[in-house]
């Protein structure tokens, strides 16, 4: 008994020495291999990656809403090539929307969201002292902020950034004489694009590694938060589909630069023909979809693990169907990976094959319902806490649901042929990837704030922003349904050139209105977000009173999370608002025998001792044992 | 009592390194995937028309190098029991001979190139199926390259006379990289066999 007991002290001591490493500037801010200052670094860069993409969409909502105007502040800031005359150049436009798709879609919302929280929570709520593997961890954070400043650099080059949108579609990215987006541009988009992957195959290859290997003692698979199991199938989805975009870019790569004939056929340019011939374009299309639908469920499925979380610790409520919402997340897993031909319907597929590719898109519905629905069970009755990290989770349901229902009308082909390339499509994706996601990561940041930074937000600034930034989002998407059923097609330069799509004008002004809120929005957060990392409240340990066990670290950061043992788990992470426990929250690690008044029958997973102690208890505690005592 | 701390954090460092040779199961899945998509390109394309697919024999530099990195596999698995044996001179001896065998089989791959497109089948072609040839052994040697390195990692450890726990550590993964690149190999071989 005495030596175990002195072990524990020795073990505290022993870690306490860890907590000060000797750390220089460079191995405690730049080159760490601390998860949660890689967890910082990867959100950080994602924020400016995001503001970054934001201003891109401005500027070509600019040009959406008023083609005919001169804006001479733009040529102030772009210079006479991409603004001549402060008017956006039509190929600067088509460079806009593909970057800031690439930068929203990988930059931010892939490594910004997956990055930042798979880093930050695996090893907090599994009870590990750090990654796998902390050295590749690194590698992956340098890999990503590579690509970054790759990306953004073409934007500095003469003949301007890819501009071949962000599915990068030979034969147009494939031929630089094509446009001046698919020279250097392309290449350096190439070029980011396999850092990128590489960044996301060792970051992935960490968060399941450290899943499966270092979880603490009792954290059982059916123990883990929800959070944990998105994070989990997030990471095997990514690992399973990006080295396949590694394969398709480098096969892109030789027809661009040495010309070869993977994807390349009978073209003429300026009447000139090209030698490359025998090629299949929509080879390339298959490869880069069959990544480009898994992507979609990474960017999505962080957040809805998030999501999960917060909605469940700020109801005071279980998670309503936890088996269900893990099955589920396993369904959409399954299922990413064989719906990618969604995406190419009027390419020529046989409609047999597309058939079949419908029915595996709409089986998604059932998983995606089956979420849905327990958020809502979850929420409701609850004793709902509405911080700014609630208010966020519920605007990502929001979105999830109303995104979420447009999938069902593109996903049938005979619907898709349609619409397919219209505003309909950038509505259906900007609500349940773009908007869901962006909401969900918020959701994150705001709940967990406290736990990266040792401070909270300012709460006032955060209704603020979820309000605005909520209701411009529904006002920018939501009339894009129309203009698409109405068959506008995006990508479009101007609506001034055809007839029909002249109406749809004052409808582009109020978009444009709305994107500007949505963006000054932002600056309620950025503010909040950095100006509390040196002055916000100081946080305490638990401030959600939340279960898992990233609460249970001290708040001020050190080397290895927790001070002494690793915590113990006993319990599910959703004991809320228990019958019969004097708190509305039981934290994993506090033992069955702590809470006798609280435990119930399903709670020993059939453990007989463990029963009879409870009986025993319950008899001599029962109302009748103590008027015998009496 | 110190024994006691010193064997939790044992423990931990076991877990960690457990978890470490996970990742590289992990990372080789990611690097099949890989392969798995040129292989489906491959086979979407050839279907595509009577005048596609590879259309020659396979030179037999391709035997000779898989002969080469068969033995290298051998010589490697060699040097991985030497190590725990801690016949350390053997161990040496043998990575630098699976060192050697791999750059020759980096050397016959480029030769095997050489012969194909000596015989006009080159890489820009408008056939692509034979481009693919180029782009399978291609992205292969970059493997190998890779695999090279982890080779020479592990033999400077030992020369520098790091603990035998990492010793074994190094070796075990490099072992287990290098096997993964031999049956890579392989399946790319017969892929291509079956093929041509």
């Amino acid at each position: 008994m005495s030596s175990i007991a002195s072990a524990g002290t020795h073990g505290l001591e022993h870690h306490a020495e860890h907590g000060h490493h000797h750390e220089s500037f460079w191995t405690k801010y730049v080159f760490s291999q601390d998860h949660k200052m890689i967890a910082k670094q990867f959100l950080i860069t994602g924020i400016i990656m995001a503001v970054f993409a934001l201003i891109l969409s401005i500027l070509f909502r600019l040009q959406l809403a008023w083609p005919d105007k001169e804006f001479p502040i733009l040529e102030v800031l772009l210079g006479s090539k991409w603004a001549e005359g402060g008017r956006i150049n039509p190929e600067f436009f088509l460079a806009l929307v593909t970057i800031h798709g690439t930068i929203m879609v990988f930059f931010v919302l892939t490594a910004g969201l997956s990055g930042t929280f798979s880093n930050l929570l695996i090893p907090y709520q599994l009870g590990a002292r750090d990654m796998a593997s902390p050295f590749m961890n690194m590698l992956s954070y340098w890999f990503f902020l590579g690509a970054c400043v790759v990306m953004v650099s073409s934007f500095f080059v003469e003949s301007g950034p890819a501009s071949a949108g962000w599915t990068v579609y030979p034969p147009l990215s494939a031929v630089p004489k094509a446009i001046s987006g698919s020279g250097l541009g392309m290449t350096l988009w190439l070029v980011s694009m396999v850092m990128f992957i590489i960044s996301q195959v060792l970051g992935g290859t960490n968060y399941i590694s450290t899943i499966l290997n270092l979880r603490t003692k009792g954290m059982d698979l059916w123990k883990m938060p929800l959070t944990i199991w998105a994070f989990f199938l997030t990471a095997i989805v990514g690992l399973l589909s990006f080295p396949v975009l590694v394969s398709a870019v480098v096969l892109l790569f030789f027809d661009r630069s040495v010309g070869t004939s993977f994807y390349l056929s009978d073209l003429v340019i300026q009447g000139q023909i090209l030698p490359n011939e025998g090629g299949s374009p929509i080879l390339f299309q298959h490869l880069f979809w069959f990544l480009g639908h898994p992507e979609v469920y990474i960017v999505l499925m962080p957040a809805l693990g998030l999501t999960s979380e917060i909605i469940s610790t700020n109801s005071r409520k279980p998670i309503f169907g936890y088996h269900a919402m893990v099955y589920s997340l396993v369904g959409i897993t399954v299922l990413s990976f064989i719906v990618w031909g969604h995406h190419m319907f009027v390419t020529g597929m046989n409609p047999f094959l597309g058939g079949v590719f419908m029915i595996t898109t709409l089986i998604i519905a059932v998983p995606s319902a089956v979420k849905s629905f327990n958020y809502l069970a979850t929420l409701w009755r609850g004793n709902i806490r509405f911080t700014p990290a609630m208010m966020f989770a519920i605007g990502m349901v929001s979105f999830f649901i109303s995104g979420g229902l447009t999938g069902l009308y593109v996903g049938n082909s005979a619907i898709d042929i349609h619409v397919h390339d219209t505003y309909f499509v950038v509505a259906h994706f900007h609500l349940v990837m773009g908007s869901a996601s962006i909401f969900g990561m918020l959701a994150g940041v705001y709940h967990w704030y406290p736990k990266m930074f040792g401070r909270m937000m300012d709460e006032k600034l955060g209704y603020l922003h979820f309000w605005l930034t909520f209701v411009a989002a529904y006002f920018v998407f939501f009339p894009m349904h129309f203009m698409g059923i109405d068959g506008v097609p995006r990508r479009y330069y101007a609506f001034t050139e055809f007839p029909f799509m002249e109406k749809w004008m004052s409808v582009n002004v109020f978009i444009t209105w709305s994107a500007i809120v949505a963006g000054v929005a932002q600056i309620a957060f950025l503010w909040n977000f950095f100006s509390s990392i040196r002055f916000g409240k100081v946080a305490p340990q638990n401030p959600w009173g939340a279960n898992t066990l990233e609460w249970t670290t001290p708040v001020k950061h050190i080397h290895g999370n927790w001070p002494g043992e690793i915590p113990t788990v006993y319990r599910w992470p959703y004991d809320y608002s228990k019958p019969g426990h004097h708190e509305d929250f039981i934290p994993q690690n506090v033992p069955f025998s702590e809470t006798m008044s609280s435990n119930l029958p399903h709670d020993f997973e059939g453990n007989p001792e463990a029963e009879r102690i409870q009986r025993e208890w319950e008899l001599a505690n029962s109302p009748q044992a103590e008027k015998e005592t009496e | 009592m110190i024994a006691m701390a010193q064997y939790t954090q044992n423990k931990e460092e076991l877990a960690q390194q457990k978890a470490k040779k996970f990742n590289l199961w992990l990372g080789m899945i990611g690097m099949f995937m890989m392969f798995a998509a040129l292989s489906s390109g491959f086979i979407v394309y050839t279907a595509g028309g009577a005048d596609r697919g590879i259309k020659t024999i396979l030179p037999d530099a391709f035997i000779y190098s898989t002969i080469l990195i068969v033995v290298s596999s051998i010589t490697m698995q060699l040097a991985y029991v030497a190590a725990k044996k801690t016949q350390f001179s053997q161990q040496k001896l043998l990575l630098l001979a699976t060192v050697l065998l791999g750059i020759g089989f980096f050397i016959v791959q480029v030769y095997a190139w050489s012969i194909l497109t000596s015989r006009g089948v080159v890489f820009v072609n408008t056939n692509a199926s034979q481009s693919f040839i180029y782009i399978f052994t291609g992205m292969h040697l970059a493997h190998i390259l890779a695999g090279i390195i982890v080779l020479v990692r592990a033999l400077v450890g030992r020369v520098q006379g790091i603990s035998q726990v990492n010793n074994v550590f190094r070796m075990d993964l490099a072992t287990l990289f290098w096997h993964f690149l031999g049956f890579l190999w392989i399946y790319i071989y017969v892929f291509l066999l079956l093929n041509q």
